[in-house]
């Protein structure tokens, strides 16, 4: 029985170049609509609170933490997991850096680098921290990210 | 030494499960959905210490969807892994700030979720015990009243009737008198801490579903899928083999799964539900304090030493905050105390090091297992004492580091083999840091001052006498390999590295080794825990025996084919040959599932490889005097961090974190240095800002990562790594432990850096900057 | 996991967000607007609020301007806190917006819910009293323009923001923010300072350290009274905060009094090179 017609909705969204529909509750958010209906548990529930990263997907290219966005605010918009994101180098970068130790961050923050790089291929030190410090990893101490991110910009420039 | 020609070992394999991780491929135990699975919500305590008067569920239960509301009357009997102290939901009586009191299960989560939100539950105050010296007042609330009847689980802890004393383990080494009377200076410190969190990124998570048959089946993230199966055994008389506990990719742990919790709940919900599957996750704000947190300290630490240096004496006291109850702090506390005087000689050893509960969240184990907590308290002691004797910290540590030929505060007799070379450490971490005793302090051109901190720590694994691992390999038909074995991966690299000693043993190609990547139960052979930097060591011993059944079993069938004794054969790269005429041989693929000669007869069978590995000759500790043996072998390392310290608002930059660490050998050097940094890092971040903030009413003012403070990339040292390898005898290929290791000095070297910026004794954590203007400016009693 | 359901809204312009706030509130609904929802997602899923209904706001054109002309500087109410510092339209709120949270939580925060929101901090604030701006609100009478002043933009009733409006030459002067947290930089404030110089007249707005934020005379009167030292001005300003100052677990109120006063002593620093 469905108490409140308004509670939730059919709704259509963009995911990785395909358009994917689900009943969401209007009160679901996207991380949960994206793991529990679609199954794209690649982003993950860190935090449910805006604090970790560990949820970030890209929402017309802009980080997001999809714990703090409803799946019916989605609508409309064009969204990237880390299922989506096939050919990036970026991943490959943080395999040869060693930047994965339990891997429940490297989704959230292969997204977010992403999306650093390609809004900013010039970034300095100070972007790179400014955006790599919205993410939490608890197990790598860091140092690893920022090389693999670090090599990669470089790696776009030589390649230009 | 060093000559040793190995193929495998000493690379940077690259690990196993980075690329299914880099692809967010890799499924955790949170990431299967599965139709009709129900789900379980918690309703926790917002008391620290209450009585509970009533419990109302009536308005939980007009919630549709609800399948069953349990509370602490569904199963009235403690548990807990050193001593039963805890009932899995609260019965009578909440002990802490975020207790489970009940869970709900409903069709969906939400509808969990909003019955047990309406779940009304009445209390009545009782004074809250907030400090393990509150507790340990003569006259201090108890919190637990029953105490003498909780049934000890394991040898060795011996709770206080009447008391809030879970454990106390005793040192007496030496004796005291002549210790003091030999020492020309003594010193006093004091330090503290109240508790924090791992907060490992993957929130804990459990689903249990129990089989018409009665076969109970667990997906749990755990450090520990055997320990799992053990305590719930034991606790609700099940039949071990009847419990089948799988545990994927682990995201991240710290020591904090590898006690038993949410299991228990989910079974008892489970079996509420006619053993429907129940599924229980954590919010983020559960996962901090309604589960285990990192234990709390208040340490006293008396030194003396005569006027060169040489310490004489130790004193030592520990009061760890175990919090409401002692899960292993109970063991956290006895491994504090086997090792309480930090790598140091000293003959004369007093320390009664306590397990005491509070109405705080409880403790578990956190990387280190007491040891990054001790080590605060004997560095700061230590450098405290190189300013009274007007000597380099460095050099007061060198004179007193602990070597074969002394003896540990329980007495074990040390040799070249079983503890690392602390000397080496010590000099290597010098040049790293770029250690000057003149130069240590410099004020740079814009008024900030820059200090270096040195610490020093060992450790060995305090596992059970008894703890054990196993492995067993069984062969492809392309001549590959599976590994099998009950390490938990928990991003630490066991696998590859236990990958890496098979094939170094086997003289093959890692890529033809796979090493299953899941532990299940009832296919894996048993393992203790993936805990206490024991894993290297235990299942890497477990691969190699195993890897020697696989030889022996090869080189039998391969002696039939060639014609040989098996002496003669030696196996590498695939192949079964003759040690003196190599190119006479043939294929561990023609061999190992059985060899068909051309006419179709066959000898052998499948090649199954078994092995195992206990670790040996452990003892009990002594209750009088500590006398016993905790551990086979002692770690140890040296730190040093170099911070940037603004005088003019008591902020700080940390410039450099540097570890030095004996590793007996580095199997994989890259993942090695992942793991110093990532130590150093949850060092580092823990003793610069994460605790929990307690109101005057034991009440949790920062359960969330809002406000638990987490050490994030832009405020990162630079770190430098570097290793030591003086083998261990018995170790696969020499090597010691190393996964908890990076965090244990940090604490300690970075009080110790600060507090030669400030000139002020840095003796709490987190070091904030409102914590050293208190200190600095003697802004009242801070402790 | 929000355990509550409500309805969702998405209007497209003011009018049709006006109405609809009627209509639900007509109908009994508790309804609020959604700027970048961080704020409601988070309480609602904590159990704080239960709301019936939401409008989201971000599909009215007018919210989403961020632009500068000649005269005025014109930012919507869910233009993100990242969009504003990403852009020099307004620098010293460019600097008070990178210095909240961080890059990815600002990416979704909206200017028109960091003013509005239920945190004490509502940093983004600070500039607004600083510069004479004005918000436009809608409501059921349809839209008002009220200078933001004092302790920030009272809404009554139905109505919400739609966008902040500031005179153009205020983005010419000499401004500083200075922000200290208890530890991480991406922590909340344990004080929050934005201060501009006008006409040689420090101006002066605070978050952190009261339990709201507020702009006084009274305060930069005390400031600029040059007759005075340094030492008393910032004492003068101190004892005439509006509220006692803050003590929670970011810091008790004794420290939040020394990192205040370091704080005004820094400003003082800055500006009086000039006068
Ligand atoms: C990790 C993190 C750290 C943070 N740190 C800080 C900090 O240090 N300092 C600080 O100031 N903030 C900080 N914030 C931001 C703050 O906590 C709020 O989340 C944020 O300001 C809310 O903005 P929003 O656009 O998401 O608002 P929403 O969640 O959409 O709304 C918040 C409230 O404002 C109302 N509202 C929204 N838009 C309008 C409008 N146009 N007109 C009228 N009412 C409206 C809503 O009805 C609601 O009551 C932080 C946030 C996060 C996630
Ligand atoms: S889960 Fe979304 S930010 Fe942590
Ligand atoms: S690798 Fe574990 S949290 Fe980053």
């Amino acid at each position: 029985m469905i108490q409140n017609m308004q509670a939730g909705q059919l709704i259509s969204l963009a995911i990785n170049d395909q358009v994917k529909e689900a009943y969401v509750r209007n009160s679901d958010t996207l991380l949960y609509t994206l793991r529990e209906q679609f199954g794209l548990v690649g982003a993950k529930p860190g935090c449910n609170n805006g604090d970790c990263g560990s949820c970030t997907v890209l929402v017309d290219g802009i980080p997001i933490n999809s714990c703090h966005i409803l799946s019916v605010e989605a609508v409309g918009h064009k969204i990237t997991t880390i299922e989506g994101l096939t050919d990036s180098t970026i991943q490959q970068a943080f395999i040869g850096n060693w930047a994965i130790q339990c891997g429940y961050c490297t989704p959230g923050y292969i997204l977010n680098i992403y999306a650093l790089i390609q809004t900013y291929p010039d970034a300095d030190d100070a972007m790179i921290n400014e955006w790599l410090e919205s993410n939490i990893c608890r197990c790598t101490g860091y140092q690893e990210i920022k090389e693999a991110v670090k090599n990669t910009l470089i790696a776009r420039k030589i390649n230009e | 030494m060093k000559t040793e020609s190995y193929t495998v070992i000493g690379k940077s394999v690259p690990r196993v499960d980075m690329p299914d991780k880099a692809f967010g491929r890799t499924k955790y135990t949170n990431d299967v959905t599965i139709p009709g699975v129900l789900h379980a919500k918690l309703h926790t305590s917002t008391r620290a210490h209450a009585v509970i008067k009533s419990i109302n569920l009536a308005k939980a239960w007009e919630v549709p969807g609800v399948r069953a509301i349990l509370t602490g009357d569904a199963f009235p009997f403690p548990v807990g892994p050193m001593l039963a102290d805890r009932p899995p939901l609260a019965v009578n009586k909440v002990r802490y700030c975020g207790e489970p009191i009940a869970v709900v299960v409903a069709d969906n989560i939400h509808q969990a979720k909003k019955a047990a939100t309406l779940i009304d539950v009445e209390y009545e105050d009782l004074p809250v015990v907030n400090s393990p010296a509150e507790a340990m007042k003569s006259n201090a609330q108890l919190i637990h009243e029953n105490l003498s009847n909780y049934k000890v689980q394991v040898k060795g802890v011996y709770p206080t009737p009447n008391t809030n004393i879970a454990n106390l383990t005793k040192i007496r080494k030496g004796n005291m008198q002549t210790g003091w009377e030999a020492s020309d200076i003594t010193i006093e410190s004091r330090v503290s801490f109240t508790p924090a969190d791992h907060a490992a990124l993957e929130t804990r998570c459990a689903r249990v579903e129990i089989l018409s048959n009665g076969r109970v089946m667990v997906y749990s993230s755990t450090q520990g899928p055997f320990y799992v199966r053990k305590l719930l055994s034991e606790f609700f008389h099940i039949d071990a083999g009847m419990i089948s506990v799988q545990t994927p990719l682990v995201g991240g742990a710290f020591g904090g799964k590898g006690t038993v919790q949410l299991e228990f709940i989910a079974y008892l919900a489970s079996r509420a539900v006619g053993g429907k599957m129940v599924k229980i996750e954590n919010s983020r704000e559960e996962d901090l304090i309604m589960s285990p947190v990192h234990i709390g300290l208040d340490a006293s630490v008396k030194l003396g030493a005569t006027k060169d240096g040489k310490l004489k004496a130790a004193e030592i006291k520990f009061l760890f905050d175990s919090g409401a109850y002692s899960d292993t702090g109970a063991g956290i506390s006895k491994a504090a105390a086997s090792d309480c005087t930090g790598p140091y000689a000293i003959e004369n050893v007093h320390c009664d090091s306590y397990c005491v509960y509070t109405n705080h969240p409880y403790a578990t184990s956190f990387r280190g297992f007491g040891h990054p907590e001790l080590t605060f308290a004997v560095e700061k002691a230590m450098d405290k004492l190189a300013a009274r004797l007007q000597v380099d910290p460095f050099e007061l540590r060198l004179l007193n580091a602990i070597g074969p030929g002394d003896t540990t505060p329980t007495q074990v007799n040390l040799n070249a083999s079983n503890i690392g070379d602390v000397s080496s450490c010590l000099t290597k971490i010098r040049n790293l840091i770029g250690w000057n005793p003149n130069k240590n302090v410099q004020t740079t051109r814009d008024g900030k001052i820059r200090t270096k901190g040195i610490s020093c720590f060992w450790k060995t694994s305090s596992t059970p006498p008894n703890a054990t691992a196993g492995a067993v390999l069984t062969f492809n038909t392309d001549g590959s390999i599976n590994l099998n074995c009950a390490a938990v991966e928990l991003g630490q690299g066991t696998k590859t590295v236990l990958g890496q000693i098979l094939a170094e043993k086997l003289k093959m190609d890692t890529k033809d080794i796979h090493v299953t990547l899941e532990v299940n139960t009832q296919y894996d052979p048993h393992q203790w825990k993936t805990v206490a930097s024991s894993t290297t060591m235990i299942a890497g011993r477990a691969v190699l025996a195993a890897a020697e059944d696989a030889i022996k079993q090869l080189k039998n069938v391969g002696s039939t084919v060639l014609k040989s004794s098996p002496e003669d054969l030696d196996i590498a790269k695939g192949r079964i040959f003759l040690k003196d005429s190599p190119e006479y041989g043939v294929k561990i693929t023609d061999v190992a599932v059985g060899y068909k000669y051309p006419n179709g007869n066959t000898v052998g069978g499948l090649v199954v490889g078994n092995g195992s590995y206990n670790v040996r000759h452990l003892t009990p500790l002594d209750p009088e005097t500590g006398f016993g043996k905790p551990g086979p072998q002692w770690g140890v390392g040296a730190q040093a961090v170099e911070v940037e310290y603004n005088p003019k608002d008591y902020t700080y930059k940390i410039v450099k974190a540097a570890t030095v660490l004996d590793a007996g050998k580095v199997i994989n050097p890259q993942a090695a240095i992942g793991q110093m940094r990532g130590g150093m890092y949850l060092g580092l971040s823990w003793a610069t800002r994460e605790s929990f903030t307690f109101d005057d009413k034991g009440i949790v003012l920062n359960p969330q990562l809002r406000t638990y403070d987490i050490l994030r990339a832009s405020e990162t040292p630079e770190y430098l790594v570097d290793f030591v390898e003086t083998p261990l005898v018995d170790g696969p290929y020499g090597a010691r432990g190393m996964g908890e290791y990076g965090v244990i000095g940090m604490a300690g070297a970075l009080a110790n850096s600060l507090s030669a910026a400030c000139a002020a004794d840095l003796n709490q954590l987190p070091l904030t900057p409102e914590l050293i203007w208190k200190l600095v400016e003697g802004k009242g009693d801070v402790q | 996991m929000i355990p509550i359901d409500f309805e969702y809204y998405r209007p497209s312009t003011i009018i049709k967000a006006v109405q609809l706030y009627q209509d639900l509130t007509g109908n009994q609904k508790q309804t609020i607007f959604y700027g970048g929802g961080t704020e409601i997602i988070s309480r609602a899923r904590m159990n704080e609020i239960s709301p019936n209904a939401v409008i989201d706001l971000k599909n009215i054109p007018e919210c989403n301007v961020l632009k500068k002309d000649t005269e005025t500087i014109t930012i919507g109410a869910t233009v993100s806190l990242t969009q504003i510092a990403d852009s020099a339209v307004f620098p010293l709120l460019t600097n008070v917006a990178r210095s909240i949270a961080f890059r990815t939580a600002r990416n979704k925060i909206t200017i028109g819910g960091n003013l509005t929101g239920d945190i004490i901090y509502r940093e983004a604030l600070l500039p607004f009293l600083l510069t004479e701006s004005e918000a436009v609100i809608a409501g059921r009478e349809g839209t008002r323009q009220v200078v933001i002043s004092g302790n920030g933009i009272k809404l009554n009733e139905g109505e919400f923001i739609v966008q902040l409006v500031t005179n153009n030459k205020f983005a010419q002067y000499r401004h500083i923010n200075h922000k200290t947290t208890k530890q991480s930089k991406v922590n909340y404030p344990i004080v929050s300072i934005a201060s501009i110089l006008v006409d040689d007249q420090i101006r002066v707005a605070f978050s952190g350290v009261c339990a709201y934020p507020f702009r006084l005379n009274q305060i930069e009167e005390a400031l600029n009274d040059v007759t005075n030292s340094p030492g008393k001005r910032i004492q003068a300003a101190i004892d005439l905060l509006p509220a006692p100052i803050l003590h929670d677990a970011q810091a008790s109120s004794e420290y939040r009094e020394f990192v205040l006063k370091q704080a005004l002593q820094q400003l003082l620093d800055n500006f009086e090179g000039v006068s």
